[in-house]
């Protein structure tokens, strides 16, 4: 991976993988709030990158100018392949209607709430098995150890995918969406995943099983089979997705109660809370941030974007905008209004936040209940990831 | 009381379901209704007004 050269004006020249901008982008987005809520750099092509509430969600809701065919916040730099396995990319994160309309509306039901009652109690019990492993230590990474470890594990019994493959999967989504500048890490990491998933299709085809797999292959629409590629780009999407994303809010809500005593104890004895207290956490740290590409010349905000530019969607930054929610750089636990846009905003609205809730919450609850008291070990070993998804990917914390 | 939900602007955030399940309905597609027809029992209007400030997508209104 190359170094890229600090930065010195925000406004013009920013960049997400900015190694102060990963541990601390809060400050920055409140300067740029006031000094140049869309800020623009041409590192990495022509990007803008809005940080308020209104500007972030009036695009999300503008699929006319501005399309999710690239969601990627780190543009692809390597070469493409003239046919690409994947010729519709993810859908629906990365298509625009009417292919993103039929294909969400395949995925959706496998995150209904229906659905995700029925892997809470798998959830919660590897959440224990994992506490359990913990055994007389009195320290653990609670990223690496814990927060990593879930996710992946419960979207590998959605997929109908073996759970002990669970350290490759994660493995091929970190070369995916953290270390996407490296364009031959990323690219493996895709490959994988694709050359992985083909074959688990074929012996579906012909042993189906009860998994999404299975009853995508069985699906028709207007009387047609669903394309393979539409196929393993939906599953790779599930599993893209439903790993690092909600791993990061996992690991960022465990680092906030490290460092919190007073809302740990909140949490701890106040039950009536949580509904409110696991909104807040996702608000204050969101952690993921789509692109969109600029479809057609438009001036947005006195910003003249230019077809074929991007918009990092802010979701993380709109949250924290003070316009919109009071002492926005507080986590509140009880914040009653909360309007928040971690699951994004209009007809993206991330397919599996019900999931992703569920187990943000089981996650937290668990720990909780078996570890009360816990802080960190040295902040100067703490290390973020970021850019598409923000999370701690090291987090050694004490208990006693 | 009385609420409805806007199906054109409700986006399946389910937000109102996490706050007041006795008021919304939600489909396996995420979509969210109002229970019944909209009616608010008194004891539970703080929660519907909570559920209204809590939509990202602005899709729960009061109707009377």
């Amino acid at each position: 991976m190359t170094a890229t050269p600090a930065v010195e004006a925000w406004e013009s020249d920013f960049d997400v993988m900015d190694p102060g901008y990963l541990s601390d982008p809060f400050s920055i987005w409140d300067e740029l709030r006031g000094s140049c809520p869309i800020a623009h750099s041409n590192r990495r092509g022509s990007n803008w990158l809005p940080t308020r509430y209104e500007d972030v969600t009036v695009i999300a809701h503008d699929i006319e100018h501005f399309s999710s065919v690239e969601v990627a916040v780190i543009p692809f730099k390597g070469e493409e392949p003239e046919e690409p396995v994947l010729a519709y990319g993810l859908p629906p994160i990365s298509a625009d209607p009417p292919l993103h309309t039929w294909t969400r509306r395949l995925l959706l039901p496998w995150f209904s709430h229906r659905k995700v009652a029925s892997y809470e109690p798998m959830t919660r019990e590897l959440c224990r098995r994992l506490i359990d492993g913990f055994g007389s230590e009195h320290g653990v990474d609670a990223a690496a150890d814990y927060a990593q470890q879930i996710p992946v594990r419960v979207i590998a019994r959605v997929l109908g995918v073996p759970a002990d493959l669970a350290d490759t999967f994660t493995g091929w989504v970190r070369d995916v969406l953290e270390f996407a500048d490296d364009a031959e890490r990323r690219q493996r990491g895709m490959g994988s995943l694709i050359d992985y998933l083909l074959p688990e299709l074929e012996r579906r085809r012909s042993e189906p099983g009860d998994d999404l797999l299975s009853e995508l292959l069985a699906s028709e629409v207007d009387g047609r089979p669903i394309e393979d590629s539409v196929v393993v780009g939906a599953a790779a999407l599930v599993l893209i997705a439903g790993v690092d994303t909600t791993w990061s809010a996992i690991g960022s809500s465990l680092w906030h109660l490290a460092t919190h005593p007073s809302d740990r104890a909140r949490l701890v004895s106040d039950t009536e809370v949580w509904p409110l207290a696991v909104e807040e956490l996702l608000r204050a740290y969101s952690p993921v941030t789509m692109a969109r590409l600029v479809t057609e010349d438009v001036e947005f905000q006195g910003c003249p974007m230019r077809a074929g530019d991007r918009v990092l969607m802010n979701f993380p930054a709109a949250n924290r905008d003070p316009e919109v929610f009071p002492e926005a750089d507080r986590v509140v636990l009880d914040r009653a209004h909360n309007r928040h846009v971690a699951f994004g905003s209009g007809i993206h609205r991330c397919a599996g936040s019900n999931l992703a809730r569920m187990e943000l919450r089981v996650a937290l609850e668990e720990w909780l209940a078996a570890i009360p008291d816990f802080r960190l070990a040295d902040e100067a070993e703490v290390t973020w990831a970021g850019g598409q998804v923000r999370g701690p990917r090291c987090l050694p914390v004490v208990f006693s | 009381m009385r609420i409805r939900v806007d199906p054109e602007k409700c986006q399946g955030h389910a937000r109102c379901y996490g706050l007041a399940p006795e008021l919304f309905d939600i489909d396996d597609y995420g979509l969210s209704s109002v229970a019944g027809d909209g009616t608010v029992p008194p004891e539970l209007e703080e929660r519907a007004r909570l559920a209204i400030a809590n939509c990202p997508e602005y899709a729960i209104g009061e109707t009377g």
